[in-house]
């Protein structure tokens, strides 16, 4: 396996750690043509911009936060399937920058992808069973041994009456099936890293509650370390002991998932807690702490890009980035904290 | 209870489709107060869209009235000559497409937008339509200087926010709003949620809030609908629907939900998929996945009883044959081994 004997590059024992991030940014040019840079339009979007993290082996995170903050742009990052700008990802403790030939047929099959679309995610002309040979036949496993892995990989999905879905096409499933196989494809190839992005916004409620309890599962059965990319707090809570709250291409809060739910630190992440709806109606709402919507990508307030809704924004977070700050277990990235 | 101001009795919509059609709504019946929000909840395809679509009468050329009444103060909607049922359209009942915030048109300013609805079906005078204009948008929270801007410059949020203003332009007694808040980021979510009640207040009007999200409606609503299949399953008071519901599924929505505050252990799915509407099941439609199913049930239609609940408010009916059991049924339900097949 990828980085296993590879030296790492600080020359420390990470094998406990299986994700080392480090300042990691993804920049993208946007509206570079020749008119729009003319009329000032070409902009650079931080989608990610120095982020910082490690996974520990087994760790189940939750990745957080609005519409366009950089959740998938550092899903995809973490995948190697877009390079950084800038910085660095340690996998098994070896630079991904530096993985290539067969170690990088190696890396694809440990670090996995769960798409968020299960509709989009097969191809519509293949059969399921097709579709799930389709890893092991690039991965060379031999065709007497592929039939035993599909069916113990939709066992393991809690895939209902596998050998009569074999022969199914994507159509004749209902989004909940398919979003089943499409867990089932990604584990085939007995990963150790995945990376799921909003795997159950698609899915209806009543289907949704069968699929993140297959999640859970999987992952405590197989070890799996995981990322689980998610705009809605209560789902990540249910899954993911520890939470990483992004805002605008940075991290601003990072620990316990049920201390970030009871008890949030960083003022935004005590706004995103306060707006999550509960399905109880005696429950008592305190009033959102913050106005306004999400600042442009392309145009981000300097210092801490939270300060222009922070209702606790002094003059030091105009100048200054906010640094982490350990408070517990938990890393928090706001000014507020420094004493 | 005073009078309802909307009342729908029996109402069936169905599709035509190839040979066949889909029965999208079968017999549904609730009423709308004067004032007040109505949540409409049920899960994908289960005929939310279609109703809401119906009480405008602005439905898909394959759409087929199939029978029932739409009473809106007093006045079947549906007996209406096409050109009365347009001075109600807008004037009286306001309707928030699913996916109006992006139907905007990106190449006109939001100004001429509304100015044009203003005009156009108010009959306002141009300088009329401008004042408006900009009391709407003071009105949703927008400040009215951004009139002038195009819809691309709006955030999601925003641009639903002028959905609501256009909704709310001619003064209408009714809002339906299907999915207003769906695509929205949380905190957005929470913003328009608390604007559109705090609307509904202020101007005494009455909302029908499409959503699959019972927590949106635990957090606005003051009554509940519960769809299942194209059809109501249960309707009352939200307080007591939630916390108390007689109709199964009801009872597994509920299961299904993540609960932020409370520290449940397990998240319950509801087994199996609801049924194609081309060809419904006899009986009660929810019977296939119902842990409390009896052989009766597959036999009798489900038909909606005023269920009794001391010193509770009125109008809460649930269509299970089992509402005698309700109690010991909640109990049950609450059992994550009840709903695993
Ligand atoms: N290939 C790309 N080219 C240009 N900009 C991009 C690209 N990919 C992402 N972005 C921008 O980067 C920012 C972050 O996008 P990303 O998709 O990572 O957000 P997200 O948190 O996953 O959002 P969502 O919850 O909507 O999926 C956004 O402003 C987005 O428009
Ligand atoms: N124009 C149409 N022609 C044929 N069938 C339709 C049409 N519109 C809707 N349907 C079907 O009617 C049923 C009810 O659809 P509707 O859009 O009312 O559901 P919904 O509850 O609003 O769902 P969602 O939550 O996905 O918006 C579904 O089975 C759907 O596939
Ligand atoms: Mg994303
Ligand atoms: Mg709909």
């Amino acid at each position: 396996m990828v980085g296993v004997t590879a030296p790492a590059i600080d020359g420390q024992d990470h094998r406990d750690e299986v994700v080392r991030a480090e300042g990691v940014a993804k920049h993208y040019q946007v509206g570079s043509n020749l008119i729009a840079t003319l009329r000032g339009r070409s902009a650079l979007v931080k989608a990610v911009d120095g982020v910082s993290f490690t996974l520990k082996r087994g760790e189940s995170v939750g990745l957080l936060g609005e519409s366009g903050c950089g959740k998938t742009t550092m899903g995809r990052l973490l995948l190697k399937l877009v390079p950084p700008t800038s910085g660095s990802i340690l996998f098994e403790g070896r630079d991904t920058a530096t993985i290539d030939g067969a170690d990088l047929r190696a890396f694809r099959r440990s670090a996995q992808l769960i798409f968020q679309n299960p509709f989009e995610a097969l191809n519509p002309r293949l059969t399921i069973r097709q579709s799930l040979a389709e890893p092991l036949e690039n991965a060379g496993v031999p065709r007497a041994e592929r039939l035993g892995l599909i069916e113990e990989a939709l066992e393991l999905v809690r895939s209902p009456s596998p050998a009569e879905i074999l022969e199914r096409y994507p159509h004749q499933m209902s989004g909940g099936q398919l979003q089943r196989i499409v867990m089932a494809r990604a584990l085939i190839l007995q990963p150790t890293f995945v990376v799921a992005d909003e795997p159950v916004s698609m899915l209806d409620v009543s289907v949704r509650a069968g699929i993140l309890n297959v999640f859970r599962d999987v992952r405590e059965r197989l070890g799996l370390t995981a990322i689980y990319i998610s705009h809605d707090l209560a789902l990540v809570r249910y899954v993911c002991e520890r939470t990483i709250v992004m805002y605008l291409g940075r991290v601003v809060e990072d620990g316990p998932t049920e201390e970030v739910v009871h008890e949030p630190l960083h003022p935004y992440s005590k706004a995103l807690v306060t707006a999550v709806p509960v399905p109880h109606p005696d429950q008592s709402h305190e009033a959102l702490p913050i106005h306004g919507g999400a600042p442009d990508a392309r145009n981000p307030p300097s210092g801490c890009r939270f300060r222009d809704r922070c209702p606790h924004a002094f003059e030091r977070c105009a100048v200054e980035e906010p640094k982490p700050i350990q408070q517990g277990n938990r890393t928090v990235y706001c000014h507020l904290f420094d004493s | 209870m005073t009078a309802p101001l909307l009342s729908i009795r029996d109402l069936s919509v169905s599709y035509v489709v190839g040979n066949g059609m889909v029965h999208a709504v079968d017999g549904a019946t609730f009423d709308v107060p004067a004032a007040g929000i109505v949540g409409l909840v049920g899960e994908s395809g289960c005929g939310k869209s279609t109703i809401a679509r119906a009480l405008t009468r602005v439905v898909p050329k394959n759409a087929r009235f199939a029978g029932g009444e739409i009473f809106f103060d007093g006045t079947d909607l549906l007996k209406l000559s096409e050109g009365e049922m347009n001075r109600l359209r807008w004037g009286d009942i306001a309707f928030i497409p699913q996916s109006a915030m992006n139907s905007l048109d990106p190449v006109y300013r939001i100004e001429t937008q509304l100015g044009e609805v203003l005009r156009q079906r108010g009959g306002l005078s141009k300088a009329e339509a401008r004042e408006k204009s900009e009391a709407l948008f003071e009105l949703v929270g927008i400040e009215p200087r951004r009139l002038r801007d195009f819809p691309h410059q709006f955030s999601g949020g925003m641009r639903q926010r002028v959905a609501i203003a256009l909704a709310l332009a001619l003064d209408p007694k009714l809002i339906i709003a299907d999915e207003p808040v769906t695509a929205l980021d949380v905190i957005v979510q929470r913003q328009i949620l608390d604007q559109l009640q705090a609307l509904q207040q202020r101007l005494g009007i009455s909302v029908i809030l499409v959503t699959h999200d019972i927590s949106v409606v635990a957090y606005v609503c003051d009554r509940i609908v519960v769809m299942y299949a194209g059809q109501v399953v249960e309707s009352g008071d939200t307080r007591t629907v939630l916390t108390a519901p007689y109709h199964p599924y009801t009872m597994g929505l509920y299961n299904a939900f993540p609960d932020l505050q409370s520290s449940q252990g397990i998240l319950t799915p509801i087994e199996g998929s609801p049924p194609d509407l081309s060809a419904p099941p006899s009986g009660c439609r929810f019977a296939p996945r119902c842990p409390f199913v009896e052989p009766e049930c597959r036999a009798t239609e489900m038909v909606l009883h005023e269920v009794e609940i001391v010193d509770g408010p009125a109008g809460h009916v649930s269509a299970c044959r089992r509402n005698g059991d309700a109690e010991m049924l909640r109990a049950k339900a609450s059992e994550v081994a009840t709903w695993s097949a």
